[in-house]
């Protein structure tokens, strides 16, 4: 997927470069006070005609990033000129008001490589908000859709499966859903130790992030096991793909299922023989939703392999089953000690 | 004079106090059946601002994708709940999301129109403080199937709840269940053909009354599970209810703590302390009319307390129960016993008073440690001093004004 992910950043910066217009800046005023401006393009935050992020921008990239259905993510950070952001004490990134966090999603085979949606989560006066916007069929703008949208989209998964998906644009509320701690909205990805900046950004990075050299273990990259063991891997890949709503002010705050970097990987709210609690049909009939040496018997593979809406988990972004991810968390469940229950 | 001119006064102050705003307030009105009718309903619950109302036409919308609110002292109001006339949210087509409806914003009124056949549950609300759900229905159409969506109508971790005259139907786990909340009444309901009808789990303060639950697995449960950020349930009266035929086989997917609710069940006290279950009509349930169980499952949370403490029973009316005991040695007590067991039936663990004037049989397990196959059945008096009765759920006088 990396050489998707070049494929399509060669295609923005070609229509991008063919555009003899002046690159406009990022509108503060836009980006601060309007409430929910209908067109991407009015905030500046990319060059004109096209998804090349604007000069400012700094994209970053994950260690371990969120699975969207094998989408190509392609982040960027703006930050007004002059403020900047501090990295607190648990490492989460604090940024200034009038930031905004940019995600586009798109395959390199589908769409001509051309994006098909840009999230933007906006920090304003009065906390964050989150805004979907789907790009026109010229790839040219994007027009927002607050109430969410499905698209037709066909894609090579990298085993080689072609695949045809209803993709889901989360609505507003949606993007909450993920992005809500303690009923606000919230970032989820850029932690210190799971951001990365690319060598020609990290100085500037360095200069507008206090506190982004301090030391810390880097999160590991779940699809590398030079970066961490099965079970490292699989704990980065549950904190980043399940702890935003699973944690004790997630929206999954009441199943009790906890499942962040920083929890007990042993304890009952990690899942390890922990009963359903509100699975319903997601239980698929077993008793664990991780048991210890049994990844069949573990309904947590289950609802990761389901894409059924009344099993699927996550419960939001996932028209596809990622199949790497799964196998990498039933090999970790294999690999634990069965317990006598088993 | 002095009395109007008060009450002048006093009429925007009360509305400034309620965070109501008549003069900004809107009602948005959306229609079924164009193409793009589901992002326009959703686009109104998000663009709706607090005070207005988001009214439903007649008709029905055939909806991909779960809907959501999130904006506080919002009104979803439909034109009724029946297939005919009413504004029906039909979800047989969901492709995505875990529920049909889910509110996540305090002061929400939810009235007047029917979410049918989710995927997952019904109308969950969450975090959600002052919610109120009245004259709803929620129904997977098809009756008790396992492939039906959990819970009906799904209220939890909020404070200040309201469920008033709904009906579900079909709910593979509970069709009423109101989990880790605070100060609750569930009253004036029907529950029927789920395999929980009304549920309170992990919560304190409530109130269940006057609802009618019938021909689910068990009627009315009250439940407290380990391992929860909100445990310890207490202080739950179950009075004035019609809780009859609950025998429906039990159709919850395995692994769920109510697929071992036993078919046959009419009210199921499991831990708790200080639940009241009183003035109800009791007929035709198979296995028992009150059941006061302690959780027998092996759990690692020390501050968990697996027993039931101060259940009171009395005042209640009992028909038939006992004829089909559905536990595992139930059908030999019952032979055993002339063919039947009687309306109450108590495994021995914790405490609890009956003074209905029926027999009770206990299981004299009083360890939930001991396996069911030590169970020494034999009748036991209960009967005794009551503790000091509950006061009873008041809710803030803004929730009752909706309905009035």
């Amino acid at each position: 997927m990396k050489l998707g992910a070049a494929a399509i950043a060669a295609a923005l910066v070609c229509a991008g470069g063919a555009m003899a217009l002046p690159p406009p800046s990022p509108n503060q005023t836009v980006i601060e006070e309007a409430a929910m401006p209908r067109k991407l393009s009015e905030f500046g935050l990319f060059r004109a005609g096209g998804a090349e992020l604007s000069d400012g921008v700094l994209p970053y990239d994950l260690h371990t990033p969120l699975f969207s259905d094998y989408a190509d993510k392609a982040r960027g950070i703006w930050m007004p000129p002059g403020a900047k952001a501090t990295v607190d004490a648990d490492g989460n990134v604090q940024f200034p008001v009038g930031t905004v966090l940019i995600k586009s999603f798109g395959w390199a085979d589908a769409n001509d490589g051309k994006p098909v949606e840009t999230r933007l989560l906006i920090h304003r006066s009065d906390g964050w908000t989150a805004l979907p916007y789907v790009w026109d069929a010229d790839g040219r703008d994007a027009t927002l859709a607050i109430g969410g949208r499905r698209i037709p989209v066909s894609f090579d998964e990298p085993d080689g499966t072609t695949r045809s998906i209803s993709y889901a644009v989360p609505n507003k509320n949606q993007c909450k859903e993920c992005h809500a701690l303690d009923g606000a909205i919230a970032p989820i990805g850029p932690k210190l130790r799971n951001i990365r900046f690319g060598a020609a950004y990290r100085t500037n990075a360095a200069g507008r992030i206090e506190g982004l050299s301090r030391q810390v273990a880097a999160l590991p990259a779940w699809d590398n096991p030079a970066s961490g063991s099965v079970a490292e891997r699989a704990r980065a890949y549950l904190d980043v793909n399940c702890a935003h709503c699973h944690n004790p002010k997630g929206s999954a705050s009441n199943s009790g299922l906890f499942l962040r970097w920083t929890d007990d990987p042993d304890g009952v709210n990690y899942g390890i023989e922990k009963r359903p609690t509100a699975a319903g049909r997601g239980s698929g009939g077993m008793d664990f939703a991780v048991a210890p040496g049994h990844p069949e018997a573990s309904f947590l593979i289950y609802r990761l392999e389901s894409l059924d809406p009344g099993i699927a988990m996550p419960e939001v972004g996932r028209a596809t089953v990622h199949k790497e991810g799964a196998a990498l968390l039933r090999q970790w469940i294999a690999g634990m000690e069965t317990r006598s229950a088993h | 004079m002095r009395v109007r001119h008060a009450a002048y006064i006093a009429l925007p102050v009360a509305a400034i106090l309620l965070g109501l705003s008549p003069a900004a307030a809107k009602t948005i009105r959306v229609e079924p059946g164009g193409v793009d009718a589901n992002e326009k309903l959703q686009e109104a619950l998000i663009l709706a601002e607090p005070g207005d109302v988001v009214e439903l036409a007649p008709g029905r919308w055939t909806l991909t994708d779960g809907l959501s609110l999130d904006v506080a002292n919002v009104t979803l109001r439909g034109a009724g709940i029946d297939d005919q006339n009413g504004s029906i949210l039909d979800f047989s087509g969901q492709q995505g999301a875990g529920e049909g409806l889910l509110v996540t914003s305090d002061d929400v009124f939810l009235t007047d129109f029917a979410v049918l056949n989710t995927k997952g549950d019904g109308i969950k609300s969450k975090g959600a403080d002052r919610i109120v759900y009245h004259q709803l229905r929620v129904e997977w159409t098809a009756g008790p199937k396992e492939t039906n969506g959990a819970y009906g109508i799904y209220p939890v971790e909020s404070t200040d709840v309201l469920v008033n005259r709904v009906v579900v139907r079909g709910a593979s786990d509970a069709g009423i269940y109101v989990g880790q909340s605070k100060n609750i009444v569930v009253r004036d309901s029907i529950a029927t053909e789920n395999v929980a009808g009304i549920e309170i789990e992990n919560s304190y303060d409530a109130d269940v009354h006057d609802n009618i639950a019938t021909k689910n697995t068990g009627g009315i449960l009250v439940f407290d599970l380990p391992s929860l950020p909100m445990q310890g349930g207490h202080n739950v009266r179950v009075f004035d209810n019609i809780v009859s035929d609950n025998n429906t086989p039990n159709f919850a997917p395995k692994g769920n703590i109510v697929a071992s609710v036993p078919a046959g069940t009419g009210v199921l006290v499991m831990a708790n302390r200080n639940v009241e279950i009183s003035g109800n009509i009791f007929d035709e349930n198979g296995t028992a009319n009150v059941m006061i169980v302690g959780y027998r499952y092996e759990h690692k949370d020390p501050k968990y307390q697996p027993l039931p403490k101060a259940i009171v029973v009395a005042d209640n009316l009992h028909g038939r129960a006992g004829y089909a005991p559905a536990f595992p040695g139930g059908a030999e007590i019952a032979a055993a016993l002339g063919g039947s067991i009687p309306p109450v039936l108590w495994d021995g663990a914790g405490d609890a008073v009956v003074n209905d004037a029926v027999g009770v049989l206990s299981l004299n397990l009083p360890d939930v440690s001991m396996p069911q196959s030590d169970a020494k059945p034999s009748p036991a008096d209960l009967s005794g001093d009551a503790p000091a009765a509950l006061p009873g759920v008041r809710l803030p006088e803004s929730m009752e004004a909706r309905i009035r």
